[in-house]
């Protein structure tokens, strides 16, 4: 039977999404045992599941290693992967801003420095504001940027908020709404149209939306 | 039987020779080009490229040149035209542009065709057609989706997607995100109606005898029923042979509409993660270039076929032939002719080579050739 290889992201929202196939009929019980195993079979189903780390889905649907999976909206917009983009899961909903300390008033005459994660969002959405910026990136603790005057505002995920607040900041401008979304791989999508197809509908029934 | 060929030619290297045997028997004629190109031919039409990087240098006159990142340009920039013609061009070049991947820049061998002139429907056919048979020359396990821009351009023209909001919908349209194409079309105040419309298009995909009539039902009336007839015409056109169960109607094959017209197509081998064909009908591209014609051609990215080459041989060589410093060069050569005839492969060597891997290792000595 050709397997269909499905990339989840590792954590809470992957194992979320895990329960969604499920109920789509692609159940996968071993998944469910604790282990440290990554990759887990269900051959009656057709089914191959593997957990990844979040950012390294699009990767693996675009390089045809999975056939499809689940990315972050900011994932797909950050590396800009050749994939099809069938459903918004409408979960792990949060949204890309940009964040600054509380007492912050852009100065448009000075290039604004940027601290991010997301280079490439924070650039295309500068650029479409013709905004004249300087881009820091960074890894991780994006918070503590303006703070310690590394830079103006931060580009990042917000979900409640609540980091950004205890480090005395607040959004400024939300650039784009982000969730969780089923992407496949192109070539995938055609030779394995039939259970692409299948997964997509039964997902949209759950979700409330026929497609 | 495997010719010695079959095992020495690499995937790509087969695959070039049939397909340049098969561009011939459709009375296309090589067209050969120098690696370099002035860096003008390129920045006039910039946005045609698939990766805006070139590698430039200048040379010897202090003219800006280019290592060839597209073939189609060179081609196009030297023909004339002629009423009711056309001329049919394949070539098989080396490009160098970043590959999406990895943002670096990459040599990828590209065969293709191009046929340049008074474009009928039997030249969009013929076109559609070779590129079939390039995928099946490559695999039987492949899909050639088609698309047709006209048709595109004139639903997004029928439902009224603004200006401005083109290239976003197209960008919706190309990753087949219906959910984002919505969006957009409820902020750019369209109609549920024509929301729909617009939804309905990109979700069709399949097999033309059972998409066909369901495009037609869907857009009777709405577009200009000529564009309809083509796109209809050129796919029933392919109706009994092989090819028309491999060849998926699918609007999500979007190129840059700014370029391409008409028949717009791609072509996905099992086993490839990635589009292995690319082509399309470029009337506006010429138009922009100051010629009074029409062009269709597509091109075969050969790079990506190496993940379809069987397994690596195991062996370096059959025989590993180990022979003594000063051994007479006739008797050794003698040696080495007989080990090969039978079709073995043998390497010379004074010393076993470090991870070298053969079947059997074998000493010339005095009194001959012994197994060890």
């Amino acid at each position: 039977m050709n397997m269909l290889n499905i990339a989840l992201p590792k954590g809470r929202l992957g194992e979320k999404v895990y329960d969604m196939f499920e109920k789509a009929g692609f159940a996968c019980p071993s998944i469910k045992e604790n282990n440290r195993k990554l990759i887990f079979e269900n051959e009656a189903c057709g089914v191959r599941y593997f957990w990844v780390k979040p950012s390294d889905v699009a990767i693996y649907v675009e390089r045809g290693a999975a056939d499809i999976g689940v990315a972050g909206k900011d994932i797909l917009l950050e590396y800009a992967p050749d994939v099809y983009e069938l459903y918004d899961l409408d979960i792990g909903k949060c949204r890309m801003a940009v964040a600054a300390k509380a007492d912050f008033c852009d100065d448009p005459r000075r290039t604004l420095k940027v601290a991010t994660k997301f280079s490439n969002i924070a650039k295309n959405y500068y650029d479409s504001l013709g905004r004249d910026i300087d881009i820091i990136h960074l890894n991780g603790s994006i918070e503590i940027a303006p703070i310690l005057g590394l830079s103006d505002v931060i580009v990042d995920i917000v979900e409640t908020g609540t980091t950004l607040k205890e480090n005395n900041l607040a959004v400024v401008e939300t650039i784009v709404p982000i969730s969780a979304r089923l992407i496949a791989n192109k070539a995938s999508f055609k030779f394995k149209n039939t259970q692409i197809e299948q997964i997509v509908q039964s997902i949209a029934a759950q979700t409330g939306e026929v497609k | 039987m495997m010719t010695p060929q079959d095992s020495v030619l690499k995937n790509e290297e087969k695959v070039i020779f049939a397909l340049r045997s098969l561009y011939a028997r459709y009375g296309y004629s090589q067209y050969k080009m120098s690696k370099f190109e002035e860096y003008d031919l390129y920045v006039q039409s910039k946005d045609f490229l698939i990766s805006d990087s070139v590698i430039t240098f200048t040379d010897t006159s202090g003219k800006l040149m280019a290592l060839k990142p597209d073939v189609t340009l060179s081609i196009l920039k030297n023909g004339k035209d002629a009423q009711g013609c056309v001329q049919k061009v394949y070539y098989n070049e080396n490009v160098y542009r970043v590959s999406g991947g990895t943002h670096m820049f990459k040599e990828i061998m590209q065969v293709g065709l191009e046929c340049i002139g008074d474009i009928d429907t039997y030249c969009l056919y013929e076109v559609l057609m070779l590129a079939a048979k390039s995928l099946a020359t490559i695999s039987e396990r492949y899909v050639l989706d088609v698309s047709h821009l006209g048709i595109l351009s004139a639903v997004l023209d029928h439902v009224g997607v603004p200006e401005n909001d083109r290239k976003a919908a197209l960008k919706c349209i190309g990753e087949k995100n219906v959910h984002e194409l919505c969006a957009l079309c409820s902020a750019a105040g369209m109609s549920a109606a024509d929301t729909e419309l617009l939804k309905q298009l990109i979700s069709l995909y399949g097999k033309p005898a059972e998409v066909l009539p369901k495009l037609c039902a869907l857009l009777d009336g709405r577009i200009d029923s000529t564009l309809l007839q083509e796109f209809c015409s050129v796919l029933e056109a392919f109706g009994g042979s092989a090819f028309y169960d491999k060849l998926r109607v699918d609007f999500s094959v979007v190129h840059d509409i700014g370029y391409y017209n008409g028949i717009v197509f791609k072509g996905f081998i099992e086993g490839i993660p990635s589009g292995v064909l690319s082509g399309g009908q470029y009337d506006k591209l010429l138009e922009k270039m100051g010629r009074k014609a029409g062009a269709i051609g597509f091109a075969v990215y050969l790079d990506l076929l190496e993940r379809l080459q069987q397994s690596e041989a195991p062996y370096d060589a059959d025989i590993l032939l180990l022979y003594e410093s000063g051994t007479d060069l006739g008797t050794l050569n003698a040696a080495i002719e007989s080990l090969t005839k039978d079709g073995s492969s043998v390497m010379a060597q004074k010393e076993i080579p470090e991870k070298v891997r053969c079947k059997k290792r074998m000493k010339l000595t005095e009194s001959g050739v012994e197994t060890v």
